[in-house]
């Protein structure tokens, strides 16, 4: 695959003259599981406003794409989802192809055959189209999502990023300037809530539903670890919090109040150790704004939990919207387009598979 | 075939960096167990005593980590997520036919037929409030890894 890249990358160096940037820019992410597009025309007082569209696969039927029949499309199959995702997107805007100004995809870091596609269609219909394009980095355009919301916080702010895949705490110092403080060693804390749930016999990925069954749970009478919160520092652990569960779901009656109990126990460990990491990290940064990002961040108890933490040591919480905080395209197109308004674009395909957001440089 | 029964999580990362000083060159194990038996906590005690740093992070989401450290690169999978061996192709698993690569792989069966063959098959079950561990070779590069074992 490596090779792959090189070649493609030969293939398309050309380079591109003029920025269209008051035209829209097509976004597209492909780096891990899901297939996302959107189209965002740059607005610097409101990006959210400039949001013309965004599709991810499992939002749209491709009926008449694919004569009637809608085949079961396996995660992670791009090739067939993507085309008809960006043809769908500039239906909705009322767009054609011509209509477009640049082309922004997720370079890394994520699966290095995932973000061939995506990269190698972006640059396709860019070249096509004599626009420039631009490789993105996945991780920034979570960073940047928030500021698709009315509303939007303004750098320096933290951000707790926390999905099934990322545990993160990072300084946003300014756009592109990035510091990480803190990272999980271990598990992240969606897969956490996932294997858990898996273990006490509910279907995986079963966060949600563990999260739903903790609410009938007693607060108190299972106690769990508050991993890495007796050290300084911001990193976080989680691995070691399934096999406690697992003794005490083992030791238990296995009545459903049991499972609820265990169930209360375990997300109060998460959420009050995600909790004392983020006033850590809002007292050492001085930032006075916390946004949250990922699936996680749908937590009921975490979201009061900060809600309260803010109140009480004078913090805003920021929560965008869920379908912002999971992969999607428009927060590639965004990220995209602050990039192509400040006059960057890559004339060659480069994906990296890993890729430290601390490299990344102001746009 | 070799038998270990292992009576905490401390105990699991032991056995791992007492297996790792059999590592010589490439070397591919297939890690089996039910989700908790202690795969990723052995794949990282492993990692770690072989020089890749503190930060081994789980590939349950990421489907495969690679690392570099003196000598190696090394790859950790995990196929729980994977409902297809189709799927594997967007991991870019090319890479790990090079014969010096250190290969792990979290749920193998779910890869079977797009994966390099194990070299070692490692086992890992509940056992009361431990973990029982059974290693078995399956190539000649699977024996000299257990005789290598210090």
């Amino acid at each position: 695959m490596g090779k792959l890249a090189r070649l493609i990358g030969r293939a398309v160096n050309y380079s591109v003259s003029i920025l269209q940037i008051s035209k829209p820019v097509l976004g597209i992410e492909t780096s891990c599981d899901e297939t996302g597009v959107a189209l965002l025309r740059w607005d610097r007082e409101n990006p959210g406003r400039g949001l013309l569209s965004h599709e991810l696969f499992s939002q749209v039927r491709l009926h008449a794409e694919y004569g009637g029949v809608v085949p079961e499309l396996a995660s992670r199959d791009h090739v067939r989802k993507l085309l008809p995702l960006v043809r769908k997107a500039l239906a909705d805007a009322g767009l054609g192809l011509s209509d477009l100004g640049g082309v922004a995809y997720t370079a890394g870091p994520g699966l290095v055959g995932a973000l061939l596609v995506g990269g190698a269609a972006a640059r396709a219909m860019a070249w096509a189209l004599g626009i420039p394009a631009i490789g993105v980095h996945h991780m920034e355009g979570h960073l940047l999502a928030p500021l698709l919301e009315d509303d939007p916080p303004e750098p320096p702010f933290v951000a707790l990023l926390v999905s099934g895949g990322h545990s993160m705490l990072v300084e946003v110092q300014g756009i592109g300037s990035y510091r990480i403080l803190g990272d999980t060693l271990d598990d992240a804390a969606g897969e956490a809530f996932d294997k858990t749930a898996k273990m006490m016999g509910l279907p995986y990925p079963g966060g949600p539903a563990l999260a739903k069954l903790a609410e009938q749970g007693r607060s108190g009478v299972y106690k769990f670890t508050r991993p890495m919160t007796d050290r300084p520092g911001f990193d976080f652990s989680f691995s070691g919090l399934k096999t406690q569960v697992l003794m005490a779901w083992k030791a238990s009656d296995g009545s459903d109040q049991a499972r609820a109990d265990i169930a209360r126990g375990f997300e109060e460990a998460i959420v009050d150790t995600l909790a004392i990491k983020c006033r850590r990290a809002l007292a050492a940064t001085g930032a006075g704004r916390l946004v949250i990002a990922g699936g996680v961040g749908a937590n009921r108890r975490l979201r009061a939990q900060l809600a309260e933490a803010g109140a009480a040591d004078g913090f805003r919480v920021y929560f965008p919207r869920l379908e912002f905080c999971t992969d999607n395209g428009a927060m590639i197109a965004l990220a995209g387009a602050i990039r192509l308004a400040a006059g960057q674009h890559d004339d060659t395909l480069v994906v990296q598979p890993r890729w430290s957001l601390e490299t990344l440089t102001a746009a | 075939m070799r038998e270990f029964i292992l009576a905490d999580e401390a105990a699991t990362q032991g056995i791992a960096q007492a297996l790792a000083t059999g590592v010589d060159g490439g070397l591919v194990m297939y890690l089996h167990g039910d989700l908790g038996a202690g795969k990723t906590t052995f794949a990282r005690a492993f990692l770690r005593a072989l020089g890749v740093g503190e930060r081994v992070k789980s590939p349950t989401y990421s489907l495969v980590e690679s690392y570099e450290f003196p000598g190696h690169v090394a790859w950790h999978l995990d196929l729980y997520r994977i409902a297809d061996p189709g799927e594997l192709e967007w991991l870019g698993l090319d890479a790990l036919s090079d014969e010096a690569a250190l290969v792990l792989v979290e749920w193998p069966e779910r890869g079977a037929g797009a994966l390099p063959t194990a070299d070692v098959h490692l086992r890992l079950a509940h056992d009361g409030e431990g973990r029982r561990l059974r290693l078995e070779s399956a190539t000649k590069r699977g024996d000299r890894f257990l005789e290598g074992i210090k």
